[in-house]
């Protein structure tokens, strides 16, 4: 029927990108963290199908926040679990 | 006069939020000021700003909890139908917030607000027709059915007009009745007969013994959804802000985004889980939030957005939708008394012991438990005194 539904442009979802290693290795550094402790973000969740990013990348999301103006968070990408 | 390029260059290099740096250009805008002067109002701004963060390890989970349920004490708890928006019942107040809290997977009252496309949203007609789409229409809307009880068969008269007016051929609808009451009904004791030219249907049942199995027949043949979304119950076109907007009774994401006329963009459903499936977990937080601010709001509640969004952000740190319950965030945290202290008690503490768990006593509510100060505020204050060695 009508065109494919690109989830990205929807009000809703926010920016979402994939994080080179370089700028992950940064990130990890400011917040002395692992990737683990990053909220995580399942490998078949739309958005993350739409830009193609793989299990273990890190995703940049950049929020329209309603007290910032614009905030970003970061998820890493895992399989989801099987049930 | 703009604000000259050298304020805008510092402001922006500044570690502030968009936000604080959108609105001081916009204060300083058209103003004559010296260097001097900037300068100290950047950094009156810069340690304003910092005082207001919030301290690194302050307990905003309590807070958020206090500042969410004191205001809650006042909500209407039983507003379970209440005449919302369009003459469509939705769910409100007290039962509205504890449905977002607790992820649940279908709200008692799903609805969703179609947006539509520019050329479809000006026009009253255009925006019918995508009603009709999208609005569950069953087989008896379509034409006359007769029950034929001496040669035992369901007659099905399709009114032309009628298709022609819903923008729906009659022999798709010939097609689909059928097959639908055998896919979606799971009513399968039955053989049909088209008549194209006549636009006819007659069904008739395998089992021509009983009267009963005619009869539910025809029952099946009345109500088969020929028609639109089998989840849209019913669909309410209304002009809003000079643009025509479709409100629905029940939802189904998906299907609407394929309906032609709808705008992908904008078009958004109450329900959360569906909204994480269709369009992601990231979606889905907002979801939550604009939900539980609408909830409040509406009853006249004023909660500061940081509460819910913190809410929201737990609810989806995880890559899914989790509740707040003890099958979500209350059930995973790391202390034994904590979790015991929530729900299911025994449970908990049973669980524990067979596993041999350890408690740490690093939160507030275990330290509570036992007896001690908790590790927060004075509480996290340690002196240690070195006594001075007698001579």
């Amino acid at each position: 029927m009508s065109t494919k539904l690109t989830v990205l442009d929807h009000v809703m979802v926010p920016e979402h990108k994939i994080m080179s290693e370089e700028d992950v290795s940064k990130l990890l550094e400011r917040y002395n963290i692992t990737t683990e402790q990053l909220p995580k973000i399942y490998h078949d969740d739309p958005a993350v199908k739409e830009i193609g990013a793989n299990a273990d990348d890190v995703i940049r999301i950049i929020r329209a926040s309603h007290t910032a103006g614009r905030a970003e968070a970061y998820r890493l990408v895992v399989r989801r679990p099987k049930k | 006069m703009v604000l000259a390029e050298k304020y805008a260059k510092k402001i922006d290099a500044a570690d502030l939020p968009q936000k604080t740096k959108d609105q001081l250009k916009k204060f300083l805008d058209e103003k004559e000021i010296s260097d001097a002067q900037f300068k100290h109002i950047l950094e009156r701004v810069l340690a304003e700003y910092q005082s207001t963060r919030i301290e690194a390890c302050e307990a905003v989970g309590i807070i958020a909890a206090q500042s969410i349920g004191e205001p809650g004490t006042q909500m209407t708890m039983r507003t379970f139908h209440y005449a919302g928006v369009a003459e469509i019942n939705v769910t409100l107040g007290l039962p509205r917030l504890i449905e977002i809290m607790d992820a649940r997977k279908e709200p008692s009252t799903p609805t969703m607000t179609v947006y539509l496309e520019p050329e479809y949203a000006n026009d009253r007609d255009k925006a019918r027709e995508v009603s009709w789409q999208i609005e569950a229409a069953p087989l008896h809307e379509f034409g006359d059915i007769t029950t034929d009880m001496e040669n035992m068969h369901v007659v099905v008269h399709l009114n032309t007009k009628v298709c022609d007016k819903r923008k729906i051929a009659p022999q798709q609808i010939m097609e689909t009745a059928p097959k639908k009451i055998r896919d979606r009904r799971h009513y399968r004791d039955f053989e049909h007969d088209i008549d194209e030219a006549k636009a006819t249907i007659i069904f008739s049942p395998k089992d021509r013994e009983s009267y009963q199995n005619l009869f539910q027949l025809a029952e099946h043949v009345r109500n088969v959804i020929v028609q639109g979304i089998d989840d849209i119950l019913r669909v309410v076109v209304r002009k809003e802000t000079g643009e025509y907007i479709l409100y629905t009774e029940g939802s189904n994401l998906k299907d609407v985004f394929d309906v032609v006329g709808v705008d992908t963009t904008r078009t958004r459903t109450n329900n959360i889980s569906e909204i994480a499936s269709v369009l992601g977990v990231e979606a889905a937080r907002n979801a939550i939030i604009h939900e539980a601010v609408s909830t409040l709001n509406e009853q006249g509640i004023l909660v500061d957005v940081r509460h819910l969004m913190l809410v929201a952000d737990m609810m989806c740190m995880e890559g899914e939708v989790k509740q707040i319950g003890r099958h979500g965030i209350a059930g995973e945290k790391e202390s034994v008394l904590s979790r015991a202290a929530f729900e299911v008690t025994v449970n908990h503490l049973l669980d524990a012991a067979v596993a041999n768990e350890v408690d740490e006593l690093s939160g507030v509510t275990e330290n509570v438990i036992v007896g001690q100060p908790i590790q927060l505020g004075t509480g996290d204050v340690k002196l240690i005194a070195v006594r001075q060695q007698e001579n």
